[in-house]
């Protein structure tokens, strides 16, 4: 049975909590830890003063594991408690008194960057500025016939994976330390809690659970979870069990980035672009997670798979006192997504082109040249994966249909939207793209997999399984894929990106290679043929002829009375990638992938309900190595895109978070989410291991503004600011209740 | 401390619980069961949920206190590893397993389901899951495996 980090236990163990920052910003004048110690049960209070190592880490190593000289947003802890039970810890934690120097909070990141608001942090408080420049833009738009402007906003997202963080930490045998927990780069944690504790790497161990979901919010806000409890088990000596709840859980931990986004595109008559003009602001909240790579992603992609001989594009990311914010599934295109997309639809209107024909008449075909400068290599499969989809959805019909006024004006109208995106793979020139794994076929045949890649839900443990037992030839029921710890795997960066099958099953074909080498080596010295004539399928070794040398159990058997152990390590390295920060030109990522979606919705026109009805997705995935967990990946990022279209945001008022649990924080339930089909498209790329690219953040990227699209069809109005909530799309604002949140009052100790 | 007895899957459990504790820490945290899951400890999600009396309940509402005398089905109690119940073999075949977390309640959601209508259409499905979050699957290959079970005919739910 899976077990998840909250269901380790050990004998003796303590449990863990946090003191929560009272003010959003503040200066931390003391803190008075006396009177928590004296409460029976409690086995020590921790400041960032009890740090042996580094307090600090990041990107930009401004995240503090315990907050020192300021609070910068509300979920930051001030101090930690390890106590008998998690009641007595939480009681703790109220006795402890803080002085603080009360700071203006900033919360509007339009207002952070102005020369009379606060520095949140000693450099200031904008975190990047990355720019692409293509041609010339004012010529583009004094050449353009239409110019469209305008402005575009996306709320903070929550990940809502099921399983809030938790981690378990220990003293180990030999004066190290062991932590389990559920986190989405253990060689990233790895190394911070390795700092933090003063402790050689060596000394340190991260075993990962069975991880409850992720979708990018694994990273920092687990590691911190995971860090403190071992900070607190290294100064009691004990295990330290910190579970978070959801309240816990949703008040610390990073979100999607909010976008406030200005766009300006220009155009022929005929709706050819001319010239783009992006200005973007993204609210990086009161730390630095990846603010500089998601940025970047969106810099890189926001001019969308379009053709245009000029565009400008400014992102910045900045501090705030909200949330700080990260890694989310997407990563910085599905905010541009939307901006992009419903600028398409405007240009459509603009030059009455139907969203399909506009799609087509910019779209990119091979060779295209991105707005980055990168010329396209790969099939370029934009065209086809949209055709498809508007066949596949009547598109052209139905959105011609839903036009007449007979329809926008009926009580519940019909709309249908269309979207398409191009996605670079893998981390891109943001990043070494490195990836190791080890196959180690036992004495018996049966065969464990590891990689460094984590899966948390997505399936990456059965793809590189598959992929070793094609390379080898044997069936799955010898495959045995092991979770990783740091101890057994070498640095395979972080499982993001869309980058687990790309780059840990380029890995692991690596590695099983090698392992089949081993065996063809073998085989030709005892049989005196070829090795090159051998291949291994269907559980056997065979020659190309066809003649049966022996079963995969023999060879096994054969090499290791031969002394040779089967055991092999593969490391993926692509570096392809090259990228100018200051002109903002280059080949940002290998290759791309490309997606169609269409939506169909009924907008009930008296309450402002959209129910989305039907919804297809087109993917181009390289090559599906298990079609049905595509299909499931792109399921799920419909559900996913439709919460970011419809329903979710995570609201802060002044700093403080007001959707704290699923009751107020609303994501789709098996009613709100559409039918759905999925269509894969396989155009294989030289990069991935049997021509596989990737799918888990394609699959969410345009959701929100195909239904976006539909809804406009329905109605005839656009929606520029996510969510398209009843109020949003009646009233065309959001409603917001100042009310005390019900339930704080059930769970005083939050 | 409250004196109570459960059964829970199948087993006579004496215990003397606070009268505060809910029913989830007492699997959980004090008899182990840790299949049930908390993801939210309000009653939204779903992750705890277990069979009362074959009725579906999420175990974050109920004190432990309330269960006295019933009988409580957990995820270990419904199949294990070498012989799954129809429902969670459907959600292998199907792919519906995802990150795992919402499975357990999922499952139980559905045999509870089951057992009142043997036969729903999907729209009852739908109603039947809908206290059941899952942020990984879109919901659509949990939805087949349940039609799925109902295709294969009158199985022991």
């Amino acid at each position: 049975m899976a077990r998840y980090a909250a269901d380790y236990s050990l004998p003796h163990q303590l449990y863990g909590c946090v003191k929560y920052a009272d003010y959003p910003h503040a200066e931390i004048l003391n803190i008075d830890i006396s009177e928590a110690l004296k409460i029976n049960g409690v086995e020590a209070v921790l400041t960032y003063k009890d740090v042996p190592g580094e307090n600090r880490f990041g990107l930009i190593p401004n995240i503090r594991i315990l907050a020192d000289d300021r609070t910068r947003y509300l979920g930051d802890a001030v101090a930690l408690i390890a106590a008998r039970t998690i009641e007595i810890a939480k009681q703790a934690a109220r006795h402890i008194s803080i002085k603080y120097h009360k700071l203006p909070d900033v919360i509007d990141p339009r207002e952070s960057l102005k020369e009379e608001t606060i520095k949140i942090h000693e450099e200031g408080n904008l975190v990047v500025h990355h720019k692409v420049l293509k041609g010339d833009i004012a010529r583009g738009f004094k050449q353009s016939v239409h110019v469209i402007e305008q402005d575009f906003s996306t709320p903070a997202i929550e990940h809502a994976y099921l399983e809030p963080e938790a981690a378990l930490a220990y003293p180990d045998e030999q004066d190290g330390i062991a932590v389990i927990g559920c986190l989405q780069n253990i060689y990233t944690s790895h190394k911070v809690i390795a700092a933090a504790l003063n402790l050689p790497l060596a000394k340190v161990k991260i075993i990962q659970s069975t991880m409850g979901g992720s979708f990018g919010g694994k990273d920092e806000a687990s590691t911190l979870v995971a860090a403190r409890a071992a900070l607190l088990a290294v100064k009691t000596k004990r295990p330290v069990k910190i579970v978070n709840s959801r309240e816990d859980s949703m008040i610390q931990s990073y979100k999607r980035h909010p976008y406030y986004l200005n766009y300006r595109w220009g155009c022929d008559q005929d709706g050819r672009l001319l010239a783009m003009q992006h200005d973007i602001i993204a609210d990086s909240g009161a730390y630095c997670s990846m603010t500089p790579f998601v940025t970047w992603r969106s810099v890189v992609q926001a001019a969308g798979p379009y053709r245009c001989p000029n565009v400008k594009t400014d992102v910045r990311g900045v501090y705030t006192n909200n949330n700080y914010t990260g890694a989310m599934r997407g990563f910085g295109s599905p905010q541009v997504n939307v901006a992009i997309e419903i600028m398409m639809d405007k240009i459509a209107e603009k030059t009455n082109k139907s969203p399909l024909e506009i799609r087509l008449l910019n779209g990119f075909g091979d060779g295209a040249v991105t707005a980055t400068g990168q010329k396209l290599s790969h099939d370029v499969s934009l065209k086809q994966v949209l055709t498809i989809a508007a066949e596949k959805s009547d598109f052209e019909n139905k959105w011609r249909q839903n036009r007449s006024k007979e329809n926008q004006s009926a009580p519940v109208s019909k709309g249908i939207g269309l979207s398409c995106s191009y996605r670079g793979v893998s981390l891109g020139a943001e990043g070494v793209d490195a990836a190791s794994a080890v196959v180690h076929v036992q004495p018996d045949g049966s065969i464990n997999v590891s990689s460094g890649i984590i899966d948390m839900g997505q399936g990456a443990q059965t793809a590189l399984a598959q992929i070793a037992a094609e390379v080898l030839g044997v069936s799955m029921k010898r495959m045995r894929f092991l979770e990783p710890d740091t101890t057994r795997v070498a640095d395979s960066g972080p499982t993001v990106a869309s980058r687990g099958t790309i780059m840990g099953g380029g890995a692991v074909k690596i590695a099983a290679e090698k392992v089949a080498e081993l065996i063809k080596e073998i085989l030709a010295e005892k049989h005196k043929i070829r090795k090159e004539s051998l291949l291994l399928k269907n559980e056997k070794i065979e020659t190309k002829s066809g003649k049966r040398v022996c079963t995969f159990t023999d060879a096994v058997k054969l090499c290791y009375a031969k002394g040779t152990p089967l055991f092999a390590n593969g490391v993926r390295y692509i570096a392809e990638t090259d990228w100018n920060e200051k002109t903002g030109r280059g080949n940002a990522y290998f290759t791309y992938v490309y997606g169609a979606n269409v939506a169909e919705v009924e907008v009930d026109r008296e309450t402002g309900k959209v129910n989305v009805t039907r919804f297809i997705s087109v993917h181009d995935v390289g090559k599906a190595i298990n079609k049905s967990m595509v299909e499931g990946q792109i399921y799920g990022g419909i559900a996913m895109g439709t919460g970011y279209a419809i329903m979710e945001s995570f609201i802060q008022e002044s700093g403080m978070a007001k959707t704290i649990n699923f009751d107020e924080y609303y994501i789709p339930t098996a009613l709100d989410v559409p039918q759905m089909e999925s269509f894969i498209v396989e155009n294989p790329d030289k990069h991935g291991p049997f021509g596989a690219k990737s799918i888990g953040e394609p699959a969410l990227e345009i959701v929100a503004p195909t239904i976006i699209n539909a809804i406009f069809n329905a109605t005839g109005k656009h929606i520029y600011n996510l969510p398209a909530s009843l109020e949003e799309v009646l009233l065309g604002k959001k409603l917001r209740r100042d009310v005390e949140r019900g339930s704080l009052s059930c769970k005083p100790e939050v | 401390m409250e004196k109570i007895h459960l059964q829970i899957n199948g087993r006579n459990y004496h215990l003397e619980v606070p009268a505060t504790e809910l029913l989830v820490d007492t699997l959980r945290e004090r008899l182990g069961l840790t299949g049930t899951k908390k993801g939210c400890e309000i009653g939204e999600c779903g992750a705890c949920t277990v069979l009362i009396d074959d009725k579906a309940v999420n175990s974050c509402l109920i004190l432990t206190a309330q269960a006295e005398g019933k009988k409580i089905t957990t995820i270990e109690g419904v199949g294990d590893y070498n012989n799954l119940h129809p429902v969670q073999q459907a959600f292998l075949n199907h792919d519906a397993v995802h990150c795992g977390f919402c499975t357990p309640g999922m499952v139980l959601s559905v045999i509870g389901l089951l057992k009142r209508n043997p036969r729903p259409n999907e729209k009852e499905i739908r109603e039947a899951i809908a206290g059941n979050l899952c942020r990984c699957t879109g919901y659509k290959q949990i939805v087949e495996a349940v039609l799925d079970v109902i295709g294969q005919g009158e199985k022991n739910i």
